[in-house]
């Protein structure tokens, strides 16, 4: 399970994920960063793949790649050009020092703590099937929270950019 | 050889990216980019805690991931609409210029 190719596997999605991130927020066209949002996506997915979620890594592909980057560059496409800008904040270095600090932080917990490991890790046979068994066991109640979670959302989101409510009248 | 280590690593440097993005832009939409990259970070930490970490049901932090893929889905969804929304009452969606809220 745990050859070498995994593990390059592994470092080239790291450096992927990382890169189109850092592209994101350096990027000045905002359509070219919603491209790279979708490869760093992409690269996600396939680290889920080298950590055994092969069922998270297709929803996340068909989720994030799929559905909400369309959303995105839709909502882009719906405001015109001029809108288009990626600018940042004028004070956008002291942010930039905060963000570091606070990823500083986590690392360090991160090293700091001591995690309970389990004997070379958890390998997951089949992972579809036992998180169907978990979502219809352990969490019936988040499961059906979550659906209509996502029949209100759908609504309000209808609701809205539907012509005639809120601003002008479309 | 990965250790739960490194995907912490891995995790850490991209939720401080997202937290720059998603602090720093001044368009709505480069705002929820940010926020999409944190809890992709927030996801890469699960499910690397249900690879390494020991527990009586490993699965769980895949089930948990899951949820957070669903919360993200619903919110761009409602937050996206809400750009289409205030572009049409402000035509922009520059965070800077939405004073209607304003007393």
């Amino acid at each position: 399970m745990e050859d070498t190719a995994v593990v390059v596997a592994f470092y080239v999605l790291v450096v992927v994920t990382l890169g189109s991130a850092l592209m994101v927020a350096t990027v000045r066209d905002l359509i070219h960063a919603v491209l790279f949002l979708i490869l760093s996506f992409v690269g996600v997915a396939g680290l889920y793949i080298t950590l055994s979620a092969d069922f998270v890594a297709v929803v996340q592909v068909l989720i994030y790649v799929g559905a909400i980057s369309v959303l995105m560059l839709f909502a882009i496409m719906l405001t015109p050009r001029t809108g288009r800008d990626n600018a940042s904040v004028p004070f956008a270095a002291p942010i930039g020092v905060l963000a570091g600090l606070v990823g500083a932080v986590i690392i360090f917990v991160a090293f700091k703590t001591e995690w309970a490991k389990a004997d070379g890790g958890n390998s997951f046979e089949t992972t579809a099937a036992e998180i169907g068994r978990a979502l219809l066991d352990p969490f019936v109640i988040p499961f059906e929270v979550a659906s209509v979670l996502l029949v209100v959302a759908m609504l309000g989101a209808i609701l809205l950019v539907r012509p005639g409510s809120g601003g002008d009248a479309g | 050889m990965i250790d739960l280590e490194h995907v912490l690593v891995v995790a850490a440097l991209l939720f401080s990216v997202g937290l720059f993005v998603a602090l720093s832009k001044r368009n709505a939409v480069g705002i929820l980019m940010g926020i999409e990259l944190m809890l992709n970070a927030v996801n890469l930490n699960l499910i690397g805690f249900a690879r390494f970490v020991e527990s009586p049901r490993p699965i769980d932090g895949q089930v948990f991931s899951i949820f957070v893929i669903t919360v993200a889905a619903a919110e761009a969804a409602v937050a996206l609409a809400l750009a289409v929304a205030v572009y049409r009452l402000r035509q922009s969606i520059d965070v800077d210029r939405l004073n209607i809220l304003k007393w």
